[in-house]
């Protein structure tokens, strides 16, 4: 530092003066955020106040005078704050409902299956994306529904008449093999009607037929496992069920829809365009409404439908409808330029629609599909209409049992109710938000 | 473009050199009408491609040369006369038209390159996917091709992060992977700005020199008198006139070329 002719060169720096007391720390920042202007002063102080005034009873119910502890309405009978004794007492049904008590594990066994599939699903650099997605969509679904309704179905075949074939697993399984082979039959029609190769899309319907049938016989093995009908299931059990295939089901499904509407093909265009509408222009009460009471009326004597099936296609298709727009709005981002160059490189259809369009559009699509997610969430509570007991309507069935009866009773079940859809639904908006930063920043 | 222009009216043309199949035919039009509901956009084109051959297509905006080039591959349907490319007719079989296009490259004016993909999956995409090359290949290929477009280093980046001459260089380097046949150009450096010209024509030039048969809608007429065999001249859906690069811009016949040149030379 003291080399000749550098005497005057600083070789420290002056130590920096503090910075105005009025423009740092909390009081500098309230000062810029909350005390600005006049105006801002006073929304600030009557916002604040709000805030007290609306929030301050809450945590005075909620949780100063609220019952923890308790065995039955004794304890609650005089409160005037939320009875957590009684959701502590009840907590099982809420989430198991009428689910045997000793078969309860094979739900938590399915719970714990999900999380572990989907945790690593969700974190962006675990490894393995394409297995793991295949195990949430392919494997998992069938432990689920194998271990929840018990498996051992007995397929007996319908069609053929009884005096040809008596009923058993094995007229299924001709019926099975004669559906397939029509199915094959009028694909290899149109592949020659199109004049596009047909063994690829043989080999594809081979796979899916084939697939299929093991999933059918798996479901028919008796693994030893007693049977649980539906009509047992409840509590957050049937609100997962139904919001999960809901979602699983209706996002495919939206996606075909939408490239139906889009299609130059008018008859595929019309039918898309008639299904969305039709099902976009009745309530989802309607429709649950239409599922469990006019359906079986439209069936044929003796053919049984589950209630929970029926309610879960009708909020599949409900939601298709609302999907279907969410992605033809993010298909319509996408500039004909994408198009063209994959058509120019000699992709077909649906190689361009997959690796092209779709990667781009979903993108898009993510804070609506995420948006239709919610509401779905929400709305499996009208299940309850048709006499499903799901998350909402155990808690309401619940409050009105004479052992845990008070006046605070129905609003602490309200109140948790509203605090766990609330957990839920937060989260899937938070993580859709997340996701959207990640897509943001690497990509354009 | 001016300066290009004259730059490269010092350079000898290469076409000469080249060896252009007196026999073998890459595209043939004949007859070709198209509409567009009322509107009449090609009328009577007849145009035959030899192998080997460089077309360089000019016209003012709305002549139909992107409508011409575009019903080559397909992008645009034809409605009347015959169109045949390396043998196989286009008409609705969907078969063929995948033929086609396998064969056929084709840049665009605004790239088209896909922005989820990296540059290297860019180029690999079409040769694993359409002609079913194992991956370790494409990617050998397509490195082969992002060397010759001079920018093998941005293999990973995404076409975003790029500018305006790199990708369109990506382009034609996505399009070579699939070993085409025949290759279209539709104003490939009119997005870009000056200073990006000159790298991607030099591109086109190199391309030329391999005796690609290339039919390329441009106003570079620096690269048209350099590298071309013919150049046509569309007004109004039709070919108006076509010649040799020398005489088209030493002795246009038509008034409307004539025109058209005084604009575009000035
Ligand atoms: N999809 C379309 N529908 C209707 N008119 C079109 C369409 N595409 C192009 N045109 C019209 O056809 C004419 C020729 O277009 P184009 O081939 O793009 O011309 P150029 O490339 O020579 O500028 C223009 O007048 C244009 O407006
Ligand atoms: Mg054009």
């Amino acid at each position: 530092m003291n080399k000749p002719g550098s005497a005057f060169v600083r070789d420290s720096l002056l130590p920096a003066r503090a910075p105005p007391p009025n423009s740092v720390g909390i009081v500098g920042w309230m000062r810029q955020n909350l005390f600005s202007t006049p105006l801002n002063s006073v929304m600030t102080v009557v916002i604040l106040v709000f805030i007290v005034w609306a929030v301050t009873p809450f945590f005075r119910f909620t949780l100063v005078n609220a019952v923890w502890t308790g065995e039955d309405r004794q304890a609650c009978a005089t409160a005037t704050g939320a009875c957590w004794a009684y959701v502590k007492a009840y907590l099982p049904q809420f989430i198991y409902g009428r689910y045997p008590i000793g078969e309860r594990w094979r739900v938590d066994v399915v719970f714990w299956t999900l999380v572990v599939g989907l945790i690593p699903m969700l974190i962006p650099r675990a490894p393995y994306k394409r297995l793991n997605a295949l195990f949430l969509l392919t494997v998992f679904p069938v432990i689920a529904y194998i271990l929840l309704t018990g498996g051992h179905h007995q397929f007996s075949g319908r069609w053929i008449p009884n005096s040809w074939m008596s009923p058993s697993p094995l007229r299924f399984a001709v019926e099975y093999a004669l559906v397939s082979a029509a199915v094959f039959g009028v694909s290899t029609l149109f592949s020659w009607m199109s004049g596009r190769p047909i063994t690829g899309s043989w080999r594809t319907l081979g796979f899916i037929l084939g697939a299929f049938a093991i999933v059918l016989a798996l479901v028919s093995l008796d693994f030893g496992l007693v049977p649980v009908e539906t009509a047992n299931w409840g509590g957050l059990l049937v609100t997962l069920v139904v919001a999960i295939t809901g979602m699983v089901a209706s996002l495919p499904l939206g996606i075909l829809l939408a490239l139906g509407r889009r299609s130059n093909m008018p008859v595929v265009k019309l039918a898309s365009t008639i299904f969305i509408e039709v099902w976009r222009g009745v309530p989802l009460i309607t429709v649950l409404f239409m599922a469990s009471v006019m359906l079986p009326l439209f069936l044929p004597d003796g053919v049984t439908f589950d209630k929970l099936l029926r309610a879960l296609i009708g909020v599949a298709l409900f939601n298709a409808a609302y999907m279907a727009e969410t992605i033809r709005g993010g298909l319509q981002a996408i500039p004909r330029g994408q198009y063209e160059g994959a058509q120019a490189l000699g992709l077909g259809y649906w190689q361009m629609m997959r690796m092209i369009v779709l990667p781009q559009s979903l993108r898009i699509s993510v804070p609506g599909i995420v948006g239709s997610f919610i509401s779905l969430f929400k709305d499996t509570t009208l299940v309850i209409i048709i006499g499903l007991y799901d998350f909402l309507g155990q808690i309401q069935a619940s409050a009105n049992d004479a052992k845990w009866a008070s006046p605070v009773t129905g609003l602490t079940g309200y109140i948790f109710a509203a605090m766990v859809f609330w957990a839920f639904c937060f989260s899937m908006s938070r993580y859709a938000a997340y996701t959207e930063r990640r897509l943001d920043r690497g990509r354009r | 473009m001016s300066d290009l222009s004259v730059a490269a009216e010092e350079l000898p043309p290469v076409a000469p050199a080249l060896t252009v199949s007196s026999t073998d035919v890459a595209v043939e039009m004949v007859d070709v009408n198209k509409w567009y509901g009322e509107f009449h956009v090609l009328r009577d084109i007849n145009l035959k491609v030899m192998r080997g051959e460089r077309i360089v297509i000019c016209g003012p905006s709305g002549s139909g040369k992107s409508t011409l080039i575009r019903c080559v591959n397909r992008l645009e349907e034809h409605q009347k006369g015959q169109i045949v490319v390396d043998g196989k007719e286009l008409t609705n079989d969907l078969r063929k038209i995948d033929e086609v296009r396998r064969e056929v490259g084709m840049v665009f004016q605004h790239f088209n390159l896909f922005p989820h993909l990296t540059i290297l999956e860019n180029c690999t995409l079409a040769p694993i996917n359409v002609r079913k090359m194992p991956k370790r290949e494409a990617e050998d290929i397509a490195m082969h091709y992002l060397n010759r477009v001079k920018i093998p280093e941005q293999a990973n980046k995404y076409p975003g992060q790029l500018s305006g001459g790199q990708q369109q260089r990506v382009a034609i380097a996505r399009s070579l992977c699939m070993n085409p046949r025949v290759m279209l150009f539709d104003e490939p450096t009119s997005a870009l700005d000056p200073e990006m010209i000159k790298e991607v024509l030099d591109v086109m030039v190199g391309l030329a020199l391999e005796g690609m048969t290339m039919i390329c809608v441009t106003h570079e007429m620096g690269f048209a008198r350099q590298v071309a065999n013919r150049v046509i001249f569309m007004d109004g859906g039709q070919i108006i006139e076509q010649n040799d690069p020398v005489s088209f811009f030493t002795n246009p016949q038509h008034e409307r070329t004539k025109l058209f040149l005084s604009q575009i030379l000035h």
